[in-house]
């Protein structure tokens, strides 16, 4: 069964990518969604198996991979509770992403290559998650990596797109960079890159050092954080974070998907995973912690100021990994993986409400030509309000409410349970981090959907009207998918003409079902993923469950309950006071602070910073090792010297062309072959 | 035995190399095509009647000549994988030339004929000198395939090409005559099991190090290789990649590794560090290239570096793992001078810039370009991830250091790579004659899904090609043993920083 879940896809991929137009769009879409609904449908009893406790968990061999020495890795698919979560996430999502894509992208020309990708996607990511080695885990990892490259840069014709896959390919690379030394480094030490193997002997080795670039530091501590740069690539942490704002260059559907479910999960996946060998390492679960922190508050900074609604919620997705990694740092990986599971479905949801919206809006994607929009797409606006409370957290302590604020919450409180320094940072950056989340995310909602219309100002509104009116067919082709972020005009208000429609059913369908997950799921699920007598008997070992904490969590302070709930309502009325009672304030704020408001803006200045440290110097380096170096060094000293010495290049040039070198050549050859045999005679 | 496979799959090409010689230019095609398939054929043969785990030399012939040469022919598991390479990319070579070659066709038959003798002899020989000929002979043909049939600037190309091997030939015989002499014999596998005093070892290795150095090719004297691969034509250049290259490193494996293990060790940091050098020179250059050949031919600098840090990590997944990236690259770097060449007959250039936007008009060459690419920069799934994972696995056993500069590659190679495929595939066509290039034919099809197919078997699937080096590698290791050097890390367990009890469970020996 397991097979067919993850194999399913993989052959559909196949079939609707070779097939292609041979196919027929609506052959490719429905071998494509088909495999993904039936995956669904075989993941869901797996995952409530693991919830009863009627299935353990398991190893199915598939076929031998790589065996070299010591060194034996098979291709193997392994499922336990963990996987089993990860299963539903990903084939739930995926599913309702590739039906929702009907809708989305009845349009385009390459349907087929569009699904055959979020297949291929969905196959390998399922190899991650059910991956039994290392090995195989960094299979799925760079699978999930091609995908998330070609999806970026589905609309290829788009010089923005290629540069976005590009960036988030090598930028990935460099987190690849970190997890390939941790494979090498474990496989060095443990002799085995079989994850069971490795979490069992790793406690073993709690004060072991070894020799790493000359300098000697802590074993376990080397090695998880090597693994742990390939999670903070994967996951956009900072640092390696730059690429997942510009990854949204590709289709909507390929953000709900790729760039907020599932794959930027996988690095707090793979924590969670590797959870035994983090915990021998304190060092390596601060430094988690921290980078956690950091990621969540400098996201939640810059999506304050940002206009474009995909990278508002691409940075609302940074901010909340950094909330996942806080919760593993502080060791409660229930509470992790709790929040990958809700977020899945909330942030899955507000991406691909986003994308109603800007289907509606002829693919205007900036929020300062929105307004209004409540009237208009009411289906889309209550979906986006769902996973708006569910992401804000909105919900009564101690009672229930929407699936954020039982994860989140859970996070803040072990944060703060834990009782380490680090614990305690992170408890002050999460409650900071909610309020600012809070904050941006109803200022997403207020903009969009209140107020009025201010589309007059946008340039593919215009279009739209233009072509309506059929002053100037065939351009609308040309403006289609044309929703790069240019910087057009000021916000007008008016509605200039243009009525936006509802979305149809293939769409309002995954929203509908993403908005049931956004409201129930953290209720549902809670007591699951992290009361401490329930916990451990689902998670059955798959992570390491800490009961204690778990415990600890549900006594902490009542005003420690309260801060998260505290802080979600006064983002809130600060949102409403700046967007809708007095307009003038965020104008008046960005006047009165341009310095931090120009800081924000920029994102921090990283992709500047960048661009100066490496890019710049790696192709000037390129040109002067080329020029200088070889060209100027190795040849000008080497065979152009010899030429030069010998007779001049011409004289030689001319010998050569009438055939002298290669006579030359051959009477060599014939000389030094008599000659050995000489030798031998003799 | 039954017949003499070894000399039959040298003996064909040789003789349909003399009749293209007498022939128009379509028989010669065709005999071409034709030789080239049964010696396929007959590779496939000899790759099934392989017995994994049997006698280490297999099919061996000997029949002596005068005074102790011999034709001595015999194929360790090894050999049999590099043999196997050149019989599977000759009949796309000739394919690769079918069309493209105008002027000369009979002679440049001849020549790709003859030079899939003299490399099938490089593997399967078992005599010293037999292999020197068949080593320093191939050089001919390829100096003429370049010369004759390259681009405008083939002189100076075949020139640089000829005087760098020329240079490391010379030394090589000079050291084989000596050891010969000392030895007394020129048998391969008994000199391989030969101890040469520890002395001279470093003196024949430096004389072997300077032949294998320039075919790889290492830095700093790998400049003979963009020109070549710039000036020759495609198929030319597919062979030069896929198989030439590769006799550097069957040079370090099958004589300066078992034969001078001391002077090996000795001189390991003076490989490793080239590499590394290499790795990250070429890659960088590689990411300023215009020109689509020498960017691939920079990259194949980088792919081989990895190679020699496999071979010099004394372990059995460096080793391992260097084959797999020779065969890998084989391969792959094949494929992608035969993708330039497919759109170089459409449009006569090589400059990236005059490309883009080719998915829109050829989209089965964009898949399988995509594919080679990701091949290239070692996408798990792949040929050669294999490879560099096992090269990169071994080399961290030895030294952290190496691994790291060489990882530092692979994001590296990453970035060429896919700057290289988003200006010619991606983007928008940049001129005319780009947007109205017609897609793939049924001949380049045939061309390129085998080695599609090849480099995917290869990385799902890459213990068809571990299990016969297996046993090879192994007493290669047994050699080296002795010798190999002690890892730089050093595993103590327990507080007190006590590094007098490595955990040396991985150090070389413990492996197999």
């Amino acid at each position: 069964m397991i097979n067919a879940i993850v194999f399913l896809p993989l052959l559909a991929a196949i079939v609707a990518g070779l097939g292609n137009h041979m196919l027929g769009n609506t052959i490719a879409k429905i071998i494509t969604t088909g495999a993904l609904f039936i995956s669904c449908a075989l993941s869901w009893p797996i995952f409530l198996g693991f919830m009863t406790g009627e299935l353990t968990a398991q190893v199915h061999p598939v076929l031998t991979f790589i065996q070299s020495g010591d060194l034996v890795v098979d291709w193997a698919l392994r499922v336990d509770t963990l996987t089993a979560v990860m299963l539903v996430v990903v084939t739930s999502v995926s599913s309702l992403v590739h039906l929702y894509s009907w809708g989305y992208m009845a349009e385009d020309d390459s349907q087929p290559r569009f699904f055959a990708y979020l297949s291929l996607f969905t196959f390998a990511m399922l190899m991650l998650v059910t991956a039994d080695s290392l090995v195989q885990m960094f299979f799925g990892w760079e699978g999930v990596g091609l995908a998330s490259y070609l999806l970026i840069g589905f609309w290829y014709h788009k010089p923005s797109a290629n540069a976005a896959a590009i960036k988030a390919f090598v930028v990935n690379r460099v987190g690849d960079f970190g997890f390939s030394l941790g494979i090498f480094g474990t496989f060095l030490v443990f002799g085995t890159v079989s994850i069971p193997e490795i979490l069992a002997a790793a406690p073993g080795y709690a004060d072991a050092s070894i020799g790493f670039l000359g300098a000697r530091v802590d074993l376990m501590t080397l090695l998880c954080l090597l693994l742990f740069v390939g999670a903070m690539g994967k996951s956009a942490q900072l640092g390696l974070h730059t690429w997942l704002p510009d990854a949204m260059e590709g289709p909507t559907p390929v953000s709900a998907l790729i760039h907020a479910a599932t794959m930027v999960t996988a690095g707090v996946f793979m924590v969670c995973r590797l959870s035994p060998m983090f915990e021998v390492s304190p060092t390596a679960m601060h430094v988690v912690t921290f980078v956690g922190a950091a990621t969540a508050l400098f996201a939640a900074t810059v999506g304050t100021t940002q206009t474009d609604i995909k990278r508002v919620i691409a940075y609302s997705t940074c901010s909340q990994l950094g909330y996942m990694f806080m919760a593993a740092g502080v060791g409660a990986y229930g509470a992790a993986m709790f929040h990958l599971f809700t977020h899945a479905f909330f942030k899955a949801l507000l991406f691909l409400g986003a994308g109603s919206v800007i289907h509606a809006m002829h693919h205007e994607q900036d929020m300062r030509f929105y307004g209004g929009l409540r009237r208009h797409i009411p289906l889309t606006y209550w979906a986006m309000m769902a996973g708006t409370l569910a992401i804000t957290g909105v919900g009564i302590v101690g009672v229930a409410g929407f699936a954020g604020f039982h994860s989140k919450d859970a996070i803040i409180e072990a944060a703060f349970a834990s009782g380490s320094t680090s614990g305690g940072v992170a408890y002050a950056v999460a409650v900071f981090a909610a309020l600012l989340t809070s904050f941006y995310s109803w200022r997403l909602v207020f903009l969009t959907f209140f107020g009025t219309p201010r589309w007059a100002g946008s340039e593919h509104i215009q279009h739209a009207v233009h072509d309506a009116q059929g002053h100037d067919e065939g351009h609308q082709d040309a403006h289609a998918h044309d929703d790069h972020g240019h910087d057009h005009g000021h916000a007008v208000e008016g509605d200039a003409g243009y009525h936006p429609h509802e979305s149809p059913a293939t769409m309002l369908i995954p929203l509908a079902l993403l908005s049931l997950g956004a409201i129930f799921a953290g209720w549902l699920w809670a007591p699951y993923f992290l009361d401490a007598q329930h916990g451990s008997a689902f998670w059955a070992g798959s992570i390491a469950f800490d009961e204690h904490l778990m415990h600890a969590m549900h006594e902490v302070p009542w005003w420690v309950k309260w801060s998260a709930t505290i802080v979600m309502v006064t983002g809130l009325l600060i949102a409403i006071w700046a967007y809708v009672l007095d307009k003038t304030v965020p104008a008046r704020f960005t006047a009165q602070f341009s310095v931090l408001y120009d800081f924000l803006l920029h994102k921090w200045y990283f992709d500047e910073l960048y661009h100066v440290l490496f890019v710049a110097p790696a192709f000037w380096l390129g040109r002067v090792l080329w020029k200088k170096g070889d060209e100027g060094t190795i040849d000008r000293f080497g065979p152009d010297g010899i030429a030069a010495l010998v007779a001049g290049t011409g004289a030689i040039a001319r010998r050569a062309q009438s055939g002298y070198l290669y006579t030359y050549a051959l009477v060599m050859l014939l000389g030094l072959a008599a000659a050995a045999t000489w030798a031998m005679m003799g | 035995m039954g017949y003499p496979i070894l000399s039959l799959l040298i003996g064909l090409p040789l003789i349909a190399a003399a009749i293209c010689l007498f022939v128009d230019a379509r028989t010669a095609r065709w005999i071409a095509l034709a030789a080239t398939l049964i010696d396929l054929l007959l590779g496939l043969c000899l790759w099934t009647r392989y017995e994994i785990g049997g006698p280490q030399w297999q099919f061996t012939e000997h029949v002596a000549l005068f005074g102790r040469f011999a034709w001595a022919l015999g194929i360790d598991g090894i050999a049999l994988l590099l043999i196997v390479l050149s019989v599977f990319l000759m009949p796309i070579c000739i394919a690769a030339s079918w069309e493209a070659i105008e002027k000369r066709v009979p002679e440049y038959m001849a020549a790709f004929l003859l030079m899939e003798s003299l490399m099938i002899g490089v593997f399967a020989a078992q005599d010293l000198f037999l292999f020197y000929i068949f080593f320093e002979a191939g050089l001919i043909p390829m100096y003429l395939i370049i010369g004759i049939w390259g681009g405008a600037n083939r002189i100076y190309a075949s020139y640089k090409f000829f005087l760098y091997t020329l240079l490391g030939s010379v030394l090589m015989l000079i050291a084989m005559l000596w050891m010969a002499n000392e030895a007394g014999t020129t048998d391969i596998p008994t000199l391989m099991a030969y101890d040469f005093p520890a002395q001279a070892q470093t003196w024949l290795f430096l004389a072997f190090f300077a032949s294998f150095a320039v075919k790889m090719p290492m830095w700093p004297v790998h400049t003979w290789l963009p020109d070549a691969h710039v000036q020759a034509p495609t198929a030319g250049s597919v062979i030069l990649a896929g198989v030439l290259l590769k006799m550097g490193g069957y040079g370090f494996i099958r004589f300066s590794l078992p034969m001078f293990p001391i002077a090996s060790a000795e001189l390991m940091w003076l490989v490793m560090g080239l590499s590394m050098v290499a790795v990250v020179v070429t890659s960088l250059i590689a990411l300023v290239q215009e020109d689509m050949k020498k960017l691939i031919a920079y990259s194949s600098v980088a792919h081989m570096a990895f190679v020699t840090i496999g071979l010099f990590a004394f372990n059995r997944q460096g080793l391992e793992g260097a084959l797999m990236v020779m065969l890998g690259h084989g391969l792959v770097s094949g494929a992608l001078f035969l993708c330039v060449g497919v759109i170089y007959d459409r449009m006569h250039t090589r400059e990236i810039a005059r490309y883009g936007g080719l998915s829109n008009n050829m989209p089965k060459y964009a898949l399988l370009f995509m594919l080679f690419t990701m091949a290239s920069v070692g996408l798990p799934g792949t040929s050669n991830f294999v490879g560099e994972f096992l090269a990169l696995v071994g080399a961290y056993e030895i030294s952290s250091w190496v691994a790291f500069v060489a990882t530092i590659g692979v994001i590296l190679g990453a970035a060429y790579m896919l700057y290289l495929y988003a200006r010619i595939a991606y983007g928008a066509a940049r001129t005319e004659e780009a947007a109205a290039m017609p897609d793939l034919n049924a001949r380049e099809v045939a061309m390129l899904v085998p080695i599609a197919l090849a480099v995917l078997w290869m990385g799902v699937y890459p213990e068809s090609f571990l299990a016969p080096m297996r046993n090879d590698v192994g007493s290669i290791l047994a050699r080296l043993a002795p010798a190999a050097p002690e890892s730089d890390a050093k595993v103590s367990i327990g507080k007190p920083a006590a590094a007098t009890a490595p955990d040396s469970h991985h150090s070389a020996e413990a492996h197999n």
